[in-house]
């Protein structure tokens, strides 16, 4: 019984981790609504400048573009490597 | 006034087209005057599910270019008087439908119907975004799976923005969830994702659930939507769908195991 025990709860994960992993992609999906067309290939061009100096990986920058009442503000976050 | 209902999911063949074809009969047999419009240029469906291929002659194309008139083009049930059908264009042109066009036939319709269903092709791109561009009110299908759920998650994003009611910032389309292919069997033995999961993930309004139907088949098989068969669950569960569009009260049914099977009971099958 505690193999069948065992088994079973294996099983009970594929629902579980299907879960944690749309609210994750959901999540990002959200975060880009309603952005302008163009984001996706700013953060790439801004990441491609950025290696130009600084060695970061793909997800070290965040940009997101706010709107407040009458203008909009484009924040870019880059988290760059501890000096070594 | 009539209320335009695009049924849409984003991933393909996640069952929009039989939730079509089942809504509108069933919204029909309820004493709607209803008609469901196949919107998938070039892989027209509907006709099928609706057992009317036979009798197409224009479809929505034709009535778009002036080549026919809309009454010539519409296509009346054989089971009940307020359900008509308005088939999609085998072309493979798939610019033939332009948002003009629409708007026009949209109008028209209006002007005769209580309710005007649209069955969307899958994707996210021109076809989708037509289909739903006028709708008052949507009905995302969506299967207990990844894909699915972050297809119709890309599909509320389009909802929220790339419709009339977005661009003129009129009250939003009302979004709503329909869970189709559900198997409470496979939710139990935590290898399906389980309905109020998909509901918190995507955060709108459950309007049903149907079960994975060895009905469905045999309704599309016969060319008779689902809703006709009542000794079926898939057919009960979309006659609540369409009791819940129409503002009654419906407990959800189908969603739970029927019975005990003797592998659960051995295992002693909790329930979550
Ligand atoms: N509840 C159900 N139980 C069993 N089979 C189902 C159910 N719903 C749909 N199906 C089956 O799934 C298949 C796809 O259904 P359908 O054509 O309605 O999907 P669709 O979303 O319109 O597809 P497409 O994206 O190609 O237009 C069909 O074979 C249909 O019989
Ligand atoms: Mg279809």
């Amino acid at each position: 019984m505690k193999l069948l025990e065992f088994l079973k709860r294996e099983r009970k994960k594929s629902a579980s981790v299907a879960k944690e992993r749309l609210q994750i992609i959901v999540a990002h999906q959200r975060g880009q609504r309603g952005q302008p067309d163009y984001m996706p290939m700013l953060e790439r061009e801004l990441l491609e400048v950025i290696r130009r100096y600084v060695e970061v990986e793909q997800d070290a920058i965040n940009i997101s573009l706010d709107s407040e009442d009458d203008c909009s503000v484009l924040e870019l976050n880059v988290t760059l490597p501890n000096r070594g | 006034m009539a209320r335009i209902i695009v049924v849409t999911s984003g991933k393909g063949g996640v069952g929009k087209t039989t939730s079509a074809a089942a809504i509108a009969t069933g919204l029909a047999l309820r004493g709607n005057k209803t008609v469901v419009i196949d919107f998938d240029v070039g892989l027209r469906n509907l006709d099928l599910i609706m057992g009317c291929e036979r009798r197409v002659v224009y479809d929505l194309v034709n009535v778009i270019q002036g080549e026919a008139g809309l009454n010539q083009a519409l296509i009346r049930d054989k089971r009940s008087d307020h359900l008509y059908i308005l088939p999609a264009s085998q072309t493979r042109d798939k610019d033939a439908l332009t948002l003009e066009g629409v708007e026009q036939v949209l109008e028209k319709l209006a002007e005769d119907f209580d309710y005007i269903v649209c069955d969307s092709p899958a994707g996210i791109e021109r076809g989708a975004q037509l289909a739903m561009y006028f709708a008052d009110e949507a009905i995302v299908v969506t299967n207990p799976e990844v894909s699915s759920v972050r297809d119709s998650d890309r599909i509320l994003g389009l909802l929220a923005s790339k419709t009339r009611r977005a661009e003129q910032a009129q009250d939003p389309v009302v979004e709503r969830l329909l869970i189709t292919r559900y198997d409470p069997n496979r939710v139990d033995s935590g290898d399906m994702l389980n309905l109020e999961d998909i509901q918190e993930i995507l955060a709108i309004k459950l309007i049903g659930l149907i079960p994975e139907s060895e009905a469905v088949l045999r309704a599309s098989n016969s060319g008779v939507p689902v809703t006709h068969d009542q000794d079926s669950d898939a057919g009960q569960a979309y006659s609540d769908t369409v009791a819940r569009l129409l503002g009654d009260e419906k407990p959800l049914r189908f969603h739970q195991l029927q019975k005990k099977s003797f592998l659960s009971r051995i295992f002693g099958g909790g329930r979550r």
